[in-house]
């Protein structure tokens, strides 16, 4: 297959393992993004597949040749970090035309590619510019158009944007993604972050603790996320048990609806407290919970409600006052089943 | 407080070595300048002094440039890789470097001698070989210690960045890592060349008759000829090539600057056989190298009548008759002053550092040279100077204890003060000004940000300055001492002085036991550092 | 930047200051000089009559008057020597005891850098008395004022031919000889006794000395030789000795720990000194019976190493108290085996080591003092161009 292959990757440092038993496929213009918590592994993977490190098992292949004992220079491959890692005593345009240095490309020509790709990260000029100066954005469209530059086969993201502001992430995860589709180039993005990761990713993968969890495209992972903690991962914080099976709630599975307010607090409680040991008895469908907090978005209103011991998302059009009581309503289709 | 941010530093070392250095300098050079100005100027521009200052400079050129090629292999592993043992190198390079060169010049005499280097022709002993890797086994710790602590220190990730962009692991290190290394590389060569160059003992020794040094000279028309102007106004030209050291590396250092991503420790483990027989040679090679003169040493300590026995060290805790007191005793001497010598330097070493780095660029310059001259100041300058101008009032300290570790300080600042410096210029302005919004004061930046991160580097230089002062001699045997203040060094050289092989053996033992000192304080040293915390 | 600049001018101004005050600082404390004087007329009186100042050094006599010296009260007086000085504990404490005078010693260097320190700091003195200014520096020592003059009553036991200054600016306090050793064993021909036999043949190679430039008693077998042919033959004599295969080093352990047998090396014959035969027994390891080395007598030259009173001093008379007692029996017997060299107090008696492997050479050489010092450059820059090319 045409793209990047691996197979059974395990990393091990000293008795911790880092990259367990990893088996993963990137074809040729996909980007893969590898989500999960800090420390999970990801990172390892990545620089296992830059070469930057040698695994203790398992292959790493690009166009099924394998690139075991190719040296992480000859591997033509980008790596982009969080905090850009630029050469300090080099200007941006230094910077930006070393790989292409590297491959004997000649200095007329290298100025060319050098000025289409500030141009193409929106940093026209700055080529003379040294990098001490540059704004955190600034730094890391410098760190892009230097990975970018030598026309990789495969470039690796290892969490770029997580040292900018709110804005400046939004910003430039958007252009990323317009970019990587521009380009067609194969891409593995790192981050912790889910948003980031379904903004641009073309399929996703989830790991934790060295292991790979599940793949798939965002939809099919968000809609089918299968255990646990994928489905915590991409966004479902709720977790329920029907008939001795345990769903994962979608966001879009919930609605809320008021419910009458009844003559006293205790009976409120007692009613409450009753319906939900209904509910986990399979004796009832009505789910009540407190509105807990309410938070106006402009075309509809984010409810966090309390019910059954856990945290609820759940949007609505109608706003409703903190501490009513509402019935949570599900819809039975849009109930992901976890299998661990 | 304001003034605390920047240049409010030098005060306390500008006062330092102002009171302690240029005083005495001035001194000294006010009343040698005076007399027979018209034989100076003869014996300056003399062929005999011309060549010596040619002879001077090229082989301290060429000493330093060896020293920095035959330690780099070491200093790569040790900054790179991370391996059982790395500690332990990074102690035992020190070894060399506080030996009195009486002991050392006997020992690469020995060596030598057995591997037969004395026949005819090849003379060795006597040629400029000699002096080369005398030179070289002594400064090897400076780089090692200084640019390895330095490099252990930057991240990884600039030439993790270079190798993906298609740069070999050779011009990886060409094109990024030196130019990164550079500030810290460039501190380290000034040292080593300013040692070399004011070099007397070894060149004296080992590098038979006829050679000359800068430093020889002086002694020659200090003491033999009691010339104290040409003396003093020689020593002048060797205050010239200081300072014109100390421009040349001012404008090297202007040119790549610039603030690194600092880590706590960026050494790996070895991951394949290939990497770790390249580290066990590396490692073995330069042991070896550094060993063999070692070893001839304590072979000799321990060879007592016709066979081998602690007798010398034994003997070591009696009064021999020639020395004041027991050599055990002169070992007492030698490590308070050590203590001494070490503290002081720590305190105007650090504080000239913060100066250096924070104040204003008149500032930085003048105290960076203020730091280094006394490194480039012949020892009979140096104790001369003190004992005209240190001669009055609260300042007479001739004879007394302090002038010893004083002016043994003097010469160890600057190691502290180079191998600072370039740690303090690569911390990331941001985490400065993050700390001041965060409400720390000026003073509590520099203790929490400054203090913290430049820590290992300022144990490093800390380190040195025990050690130069336990292995003093020159600057130490010209202030004048009490007799019960003797050190080592001075026990050693005046046990060597005697004939009788019960001396010379006991000469040896108290060599070997300066070195084990060294050592262990260099451990205890490096363990109590406390890591600055985390990546940076 | 304005605190920046300001403090940039207070460095400046330290700097200037400590240039300004070492001008000025070389100017002399004159008040000292005064109480000089004051003490020199009484001790130019003492002169005119030796025989009247009786000396209070021995323990046994405590209740002898005290007459001639002035009264100082109990001051701590400061003895300058080089490093190698060493006496046994406790004997300055008799001193001490006897005369109430606490005695300090500060050591400089070795005997050159010790007179060179004391001619330096010569308004402004660090002691009161120096011990170690030996007959190859004495001219200069002379030359630049630096003593009071003082004859002790002592000096009867003084053997006069070491009594080198006639002003008594000086007192002998020791001598020994630097002369030729060679190894017995390992000599390939007969031993020698002249100083030609060293440019024999037989004796080709075996010769090491010092460079009389760095190393002391390297000057002194130079000036033995000047002493022995003269100021027109000791130039050929080094050309011989150069051709029968001369090794120099740059100081005395190199020569004897390097190239000497004694140390290792395979040369026979080293310039040393006259006490090294005795040291090689005493300090011998395994011991031996009997002296492994020998002494040729024909190249020796007298050292002798005397003390006197710095002129800047502010206790003369407890000074003098001072050079009597070293120069007494007592302090001087204690002199041999702390620093290898014979007492000049012909009363001290000898340890038996040194009766018994020591030598001394009945005839050695001498020079001048003031004909050392004034032709001592000439001479070293004219050996420099034999031997060194």
């Amino acid at each position: 297959m045409s793209g990047l292959a691996i197979a059974g990757l395990t990393v091990r440092f000293g008795r911790t393992v880092a990259v367990d038993d990893v088996t993963l496929a990137v074809p040729t213009g996909e980007v893969l993004a590898l989500v999960g918590a800090s420390g999970c592994g990801k990172s390892t993977l990545l620089r296992a597949v830059a070469g930057l490190l040698v695994a203790d098992s398992g292959t790493i292949s690009w166009d099924d040749v394998s690139l075991d004992r190719i040296p992480t220079h000859q591997r033509d491959v980008g790596l982009m970090f969080q905090d850009h890692a630029l050469f300090s005593h080099r200007s941006v345009e230094e910077n930006i035309g070393f790989g292409l240095k590297m491959a004997g490309v000649e200095s007329a020509q290298r100025r060319q590619r050098v000025n289409e790709l500030l141009e193409l990260v929106g940093l026209d000029g700055f080529g003379p510019r040294s990098v001490e100066g540059l704004s955190g954005g600034e730094a890391q469209r410098v760190a892009l158009a230097r990975a970018l530059a030598p026309e990789p086969k495969m470039l690796l993201l290892d969490e770029p944007l997580a040292s900018l502001d709110r804005a400046r992430r939004v910003e430039l995860n958007a252009e990323l993604a317009r970019l990587l589709r521009e380009l067609n180039q194969t891409a593995i993005y790192v981050t912790h972050d889910q948003e980031e990761a379904f903004a641009l990713a073309d399929r996703i993968g989830v790991m934790d603790q060295g292991r790979l969890l599940r793949t798939g495209t965002p939809a099919e992972v968000w809609r089918d996320p299968r255990t646990e903690l994928v489905a915590r991962f991409v966004g479902h914080e709720v977790i329920i048990e029907r008939a001795g099976k345990r769903f994962a709630v979608r966001s879009d599975a919930v609605t809320a609806a008021p419910v009458a307010p009844p003559a006293d607090e205790t009976t409120n409680q007692n009613q409450a407290r009753d319906l939900n040991q209904a509910v986990g008895r399979n004796q009832s469908a009505e789910i009540v919970g407190t509105v807990v907090a309410s938070t106006f978005q402009g075309d509809r209103h984010e409810l966090t409600i309390y019910a059954l011991e856990q945290s609820w998302r759940v949007f609505a059009v109608e706003p409703m006052a903190v501490g009513a009581m509402v019935e949570l309503i599900i819809d039975e289709t849009k109930l992901a089943q976890l299998h661990s | 407080m304001k003034h605390l941010r920047g240049g409010g530093f030098a005060l306390v070392p500008a006062v330092f070595v102002g009171v302690f250095f240029a005083y005495p300098i001035a001194t000294l050079l006010a009343r040698g300048l005076g007399i027979d100005a018209s034989r100076l100027f003869d014996v300056v521009t003399g062929t005999r002094f011309l060549k010596t200052i040619w002879f001077t400079t090229w082989q301290a050129f060429a000493s330093t440039m060896l020293t920095a090629l035959v330690a780099m292999p070491l200093t790569w592993a040790v900054a790179n890789r991370s391996f059982r043992g790395r500690r332990v190198a990074r102690v035992l390079v020190t070894v060399p470097f506080v030996l009195p060169t009486i002991v050392v010049a006997g020992a690469f005499i020995a060596v030598m001698d057995s591997v037969g280097l004395e026949a005819g022709a090849l003379r060795s002993r006597h040629t400029i070989w000699a002096i080369l890797a005398a030179h070289v086994f002594f400064n090897i710790a400076v780089f090692v210690r200084t640019v390895g602590g330095f490099w252990t220190q930057l991240d990884r990730r600039p030439e993790e960045a270079a190798r993906t962009l298609g740069a070999s692991p050779l011009r990886t290190f060409r094109e990024v890592t030196l130019p990164r290394l550079w500030p810290s590389i460039a501190a380290a060569l000034t040292v080593v060349f300013l040692f070399c160059f004011t070099s007397f003992a070894i060149i004296l020794r080992l590098g038979g008759l006829g050679r000359a040094s800068i430093e020889t000279e002086i002694f020659r028309y200090a003491i033999s000829l009691n010339d104290i102007s040409t003396a003093a106004a020689l020593s002048m030209v060797q205050m010239v090539a200081v300072v014109a050291l100390v421009g040349l590396n001012g404008w090297l250092q202007g040119r790549l600057k610039g603030r690194q991503g600092l880590v706590v420790d960026r050494g790996l483990p070895s991951t394949s056989a290939r990497q770790r027989i390249s580290l066990g040679v590396i490692v073995f090679g330069t042991a070896v190298l550094l060993a063999v003169p070692l070893v001839v040493l304590i072979e000799r300590s321990f060879s007592h009548g016709d066979g081998y026995s602690f007798g010398n060290y034994a003997a070591l805790t009696d009064r021999v008759r020639l020395l004041p007191i027991s050599a055990l005793r002169a070992l007492g001497n030698s490590l308070t002053f050590a203590v001494a010598a070490a503290g002081i330097a720590l305190l105007i070493g650090g504080l000239a550092s913060l100066a250096i780095v924070h104040g204003s660029r008149g500032v930085s310059r003048l105290l960076d040279l203020g730091m280094l001259l006394p490194l480039g100041t012949s020892a009979v300058t140096l104790g001369f100077g003190v004992l005209i101008a240190l001669d009055r009032g609260v300042l007479d300290l001739r004879g007394s204890w302090w002038i010893v570790p004083i002016t043994q300080s003097l010469i160890a600042i600057p190691f502290v003060v180079r191998g600072v410096v370039p740690v303090l210029r690569a911390i990331d302005p941001k985490l400065r000004d993050a700390a001041s919004t965060l409400g720390a004061s000026p003073l509590v930046v520099r203790r929490e940000i400054d203090l913290r991160i430049g820590s290992r580097a300022l144990a490093n230089g800390v380190g040195f300055a025990f050690a130069i002062s336990l292995g003093e001699f020159g600057a130490t045997s010209f202030v004048g001492r009490q007799p019960d203040t003797l050190t080592v060094p001075l026990a050693i050289n005046r046990l060597l002085a005697t004939p009788g092989d019960l001396l010379r053996g006991q000469a040896m033992a108290l060599s070997v036991i300066l070195m084990i000192v060294t050592t262990l304080v260099v451990l205890i040293g490096d363990r109590l550092h406390p890591s600055s915390g985390g990546m940076l | 930047m304005k605190k920046n600049t300001r403090i940039a001018r207070i460095l400046t101004a330290i700097l200037a200051l400590s240039l300004i005050a070492a001008a000025c600082g070389g100017s002399d404390d004159t008040a000292e000089l005064e109480i000089g004087s004051a003490s020199t007329e009484t001790t130019t009186a003492n002169t005119d009559e030796p025989t009247a100042a009786p000396v209070q050094v021995s323990a046994d006599e405590p209740d002898a008057p005290v007459i001639g010296f002035a009264d100082e009260g109990c001051p701590t007086l400061t003895l300058a020597t080089y490093d190698s000085f060493v006496v046994s504990e406790g004997l300055f404490k008799i001193f001490t005891d006897d005369t109430c005078i606490e005695v300090e010693q500060v050591a400089a260097g070795d005997a050159g850098q010790l007179v060179s320190s004391s001619i330096l700091t010569k308004d402004n003195p660090t002691a009161d008395v120096m011990f170690g200014i030996d007959n190859t520096f004495l001219q200069r020592g002379l030359d630049a004022d630096l003593f009071l003059p003082y004859e002790s009553a002592l000096l009867a036991s003084v053997d006069s031919v070491l009594q080198l200054d006639p002003e008594f600016r000086v007192t002998p306090m020791d001598y020994s000889d630097v002369c030729v050793n060679y190894w017995i064993d390992a000599l390939p021909g007969a031993v020698p006794t002249t100083l030609d036999d060293l440019v024999d043949p037989v004796n080709e190679g075996q010769f090491v000395t010092e460079n009389p430039e760095t190393s002391s008693p390297g000057f002194a077998f130079l000036l033995a030789t000047i002493a022995a042919y003269g100021e027109d033959g000791w130039e050929d004599y080094w050309r011989a000795l150069v051709d029968n295969g001369l090794a120099v080093t740059p100081g005395w352990s190199e020569a004897y720990y390097g190239e000497f047998i004694a140390g290792g090396g395979d040369r026979s014959i080293v310039t040393s000194y006259a006490s090294s035969p005795p040291a090689e027994v005493i300090f011998a390891d395994p011991p031996v019976d009997s002296a492994p080395s020998g002494v040729l007598f024909d190249s020796c030259f007298r050292q002798v190493e005397f003390a006197g009173i710095l002129a800047g001093t502010e206790f003369p008379s407890s000074s003098q108290q001072l050079i009597d007692f070293m120069l007494s029996a007592e302090f001087q017997e204690d002199i041999p085996l702390n620093m290898f060299v014979y007492p000049a107090n012909g009363n001290a008696e000898l340890p038996p080591e040194f009766v018994e492997y020591g030598v001394l050479a009945d005839n050695p050489a001498t020079l001048e003092p003031s004909e050392i010092e004034a032709n001592r450059q000439d001479w070293i820059e004219r050996w420099t161009e034999i031997v060194l090319g």
